[in-house]
């Protein structure tokens, strides 16, 4: 039996603007409304694809932060067997290292063949979560995989990468592994509200409790929003006035005559 | 392709789709198809189906319903309500036979185009299919030179409740009407105000694209909001929010009064007729098919244009029940390139045509989907410069400034 673990992440969702805490170290988070990582919802629906194969066993686990059981009544509703928070002392915005280690003593009492987790989430563009798992708990690790192949047995896993330049590679790896997903290979699936709302009403998540031990030593120093340079310029006015300065501008560049 | 009637074994969509049709009290209703063809004949896309309405029906009595399932078929469908309102056997083609389709497809997860998937997600998650920030719901009053009272900052008993619905709140261009009709509400004397941020979308299109998990939701919940303020009426600035405030919400306990809001001007045109000023233009107007075809209301959009001194209204060719629809509908705004993939011309496209014909310069509309589709669609087909489209409310406004 194939067992996978998708480990996934809360991430501010952008559709409201971002604020800065006061500090000016963090985001401001009061008000924000979080969403699952996209690249995280891609390797859900990479271990959804295997499960139809290979008749899988997909557990979804994620340190509990944000609005993480909307999430993990989504991933339910799609059909994973097994959904875990994890609550423990680790904050609002938990590191990657933080994280790591949360995570592998839960994956420690968990069986798994494949531990898929998207790449990287866009609240850090760290990309070291896959890499730090595959250390602890020591697996061999491929990041920036968008396909996944298993053998009939269930030992070893090949997968796709797209490298720069429009050259594709085909890497195999024992299992079991870690996998980076950059895509699924195929885009991640809709779920019906009712599949959900029903997830809410019967399906159950299951809660862990981890310590947080350590982060990674990094300080936020600073976060702001860029401001604007020197050598910019806004264009102000109306839509009219300014589509006729786009014009303008063209025009004195050459691009249209 | 010849087909035989030997029955297939029911897939998992074909049941999905068999359960639903099941469910719905009209389900029944299919038996009494007598094979016409008149719905097919009628549907301004049935060229493009693969399987339109009448043929649709045979498949499914042939018990061959899993490739009708897996063809363009489903989703083409822009809830025109034509081929309901002519069938002579009252088969609820529009409101249970697509949807109910299009629910298998959507549980079974096949096919959902991604466009769709996209304002279905949005709609779950931020109140509208637009994924637009539920914080700036309200944006618009700040760009609009009369008082508005937004109930959400500042609740208290209003004699009208006007849902202002997506599109209008947020569209760069429908947001225009919003700002208009303000000012008419406004210049009228009315007592109204706006459920600001607490507003979400009413859902009719959801529930004709088949997420009617998605549509029960914001019923229970525009429910629960309705029922925390105090007023008299509801009106609307969207014919499908019109549609299903009046026939599906009460379905489920949410009845209130509602008109759209040509009903409710043309109810105080002669308060208003004093107020407006000449415009000289030659008008034709596009019926919305959820004002008109579907609930029968083709005066009141025709009473306020011609009551704007100066005006000449000429009609188009087909109009009121025969109207062609504009293609937005019944989530046609989000299958936009789907449509477009096998019909190759939208009908918003043939529409203005058929009002350019008419000599008019302006094509009065009164529903956000046409405005938008229309507009695009005069400049598809270089009618720029010889035909403007304007929503009643910004003709009204117009006219009572000039
Ligand atoms: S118009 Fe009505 S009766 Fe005629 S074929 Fe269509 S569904 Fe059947
Ligand atoms: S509602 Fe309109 S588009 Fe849909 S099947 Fe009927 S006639 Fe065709």
């Amino acid at each position: 039996m194939l067992d996978i673990v998708v480990p996934i992440k809360q991430v501010p969702d952008l559709v409201e603007e971002l604020e800065i805490d006061p500090s000016g170290t963090a985001l401001g988070l009061e008000r924000t409304r979080f969403v699952v990582n996209e690249l995280d919802d891609h390797a859900l629906e990479q271990a959804l694809l295997l499960k139809e194969k290979h008749q899988a066993q997909v557990s979804v686990i994620a340190l509990d932060v944000g609005d993480v059981e909307e999430t993990l009544f989504m991933a339910l509703a799609k059909g994973v067997d097994q959904a875990i928070k994890i609550s423990g002392d680790f904050g609002p915005a938990p590191d990657n290292h933080t994280t790591a280690r949360v995570l592998k003593d839960v994956l420690g009492g968990l069986s798994h063949n494949l531990i898929l987790t998207g790449v990287q989430a866009i609240d850090d563009l760290d990309g070291q979560l896959g890499i730090l798992l595959s250390s602890y708990l020591d697996l061999p690790y491929v990041g920036l995989v968008s396909g996944v192949q298993i053998d009939e047995g269930g030992s070893k896993a090949t997968v796709l990468k797209e490298l720069p330049g429009g050259v594709k590679a085909e890497l195999e790896l024992p299992l079991p592994a870690v996998l980076g997903i950059q895509a699924a290979e195929q885009p991640p699936r809709y779920v019906p509200v009712s599949r959900v709302r029903q997830a809410m009403r019967t399906a159950t998540i299951e809660e862990r409790s981890a310590a947080a031990e350590g982060n990674g030593h990094i300080r936020v120093r600073r976060i702001s929003k860029p401001q604007v340079g020197a050598g910019a310029e806004l264009l102000e006015g109306s839509s009219e006035d300014i589509a006729e300065q786009i014009v303008g501008i063209l025009a004195d560049r050459g691009i249209l005559r | 392709m010849v087909q035989t009637a030997s029955r297939e074994a029911r897939g998992p969509l074909t049941q999905a789709f068999f359960d639903r049709i099941a469910a719905v009290a009209e389900g029944e209703k299919l038996k009494a198809c007598i094979q016409c063809g008149i719905c097919s004949g009628s549907c301004p896309l049935g060229f493009a189906m693969q399987y339109p309405p009448r043929r649709l029906i045979a498949s499914l009595r042939a018990g061959v319903m899993e490739q009708v399932l897996q063809s363009n078929t489903p989703w083409l469908c822009v809830a025109c309500y034509t081929c309901t309102a002519r069938c002579p056997s009252a088969v609820g083609i529009t409101d249970m036979l697509f949807p109910a389709m299009r629910e298998a497809l959507l549980m079974q997860g096949v096919g959902v185009p991604g466009e769709l998937q996209t304002a279905l997600e949005n709609t779950f998650r931020h109140g509208n299919p637009l994924g637009e920030p539920p914080s700036k719901r309200a944006d618009w009053i700040q760009e609009v030179d009369v008082p508005v009272t937004d109930l959400s900052a500042d609740p208290r008993e209003v004699d009208i409740l006007w849902l202002v619905e997506c599109y209008p709140a947020y569209h760069v261009r429908a947001k225009e009407t919003v700002k208009a009709l303000a000012r008419t509400l406004h210049a009228l004397g009315a007592d109204f105000g706006v459920l600001g941020q607490e507003e979400r979308c009413v859902g009719d299109s959801q529930r004709l694209v088949g997420e009617n998990g998605l549509f029960e939701m914001l019923v229970e919940e525009n429910g629960k909001t309705l029922d925390r303020f105090q007023f008299r009426q509801i009106i609307v600035t969207d014919p499908h929010a019109y549609n299903a405030l009046k026939n599906e919400y009460p379905k489920y306990g949410v009845n209130y009064p509602v008109q759209h809001y040509t009903q409710y001007l043309a109810s105080r045109l002669e308060e208003l007729r004093p107020m407006l000023g000449e415009l000289n233009h030659t008008i034709t107007f596009h019926d919305p098919c959820y004002l008109g075809r579907r609930n029968g209301e083709y005066e009141a959009p025709r009473q306020l244009i011609q009551a704007i001194p100066g005006v000449t209204f000429v009609e188009m060719e087909r109009n009121r029940e025969n109207g062609l629809c504009c293609g937005g509908g019944g989530g046609g705004m989000w299958l936009d390139s789907f449509a477009y993939e096998y019909a190759k011309e939208r009908l918003s496209e043939k529409r203005v045509r058929e009002a350019a014909r008419t000599g008019a310069d302006v094509m009065a509309v009164c529903c956000p989907n046409d405005l938008l589709r229309f507009e695009d669609a005069v400049k598809v087909v270089g009618l720029e410069g010889k035909l403007v489209v304007k929503d009643i409310i910004e003709l009204i406004d117009e006219a009572r400034k000039g």
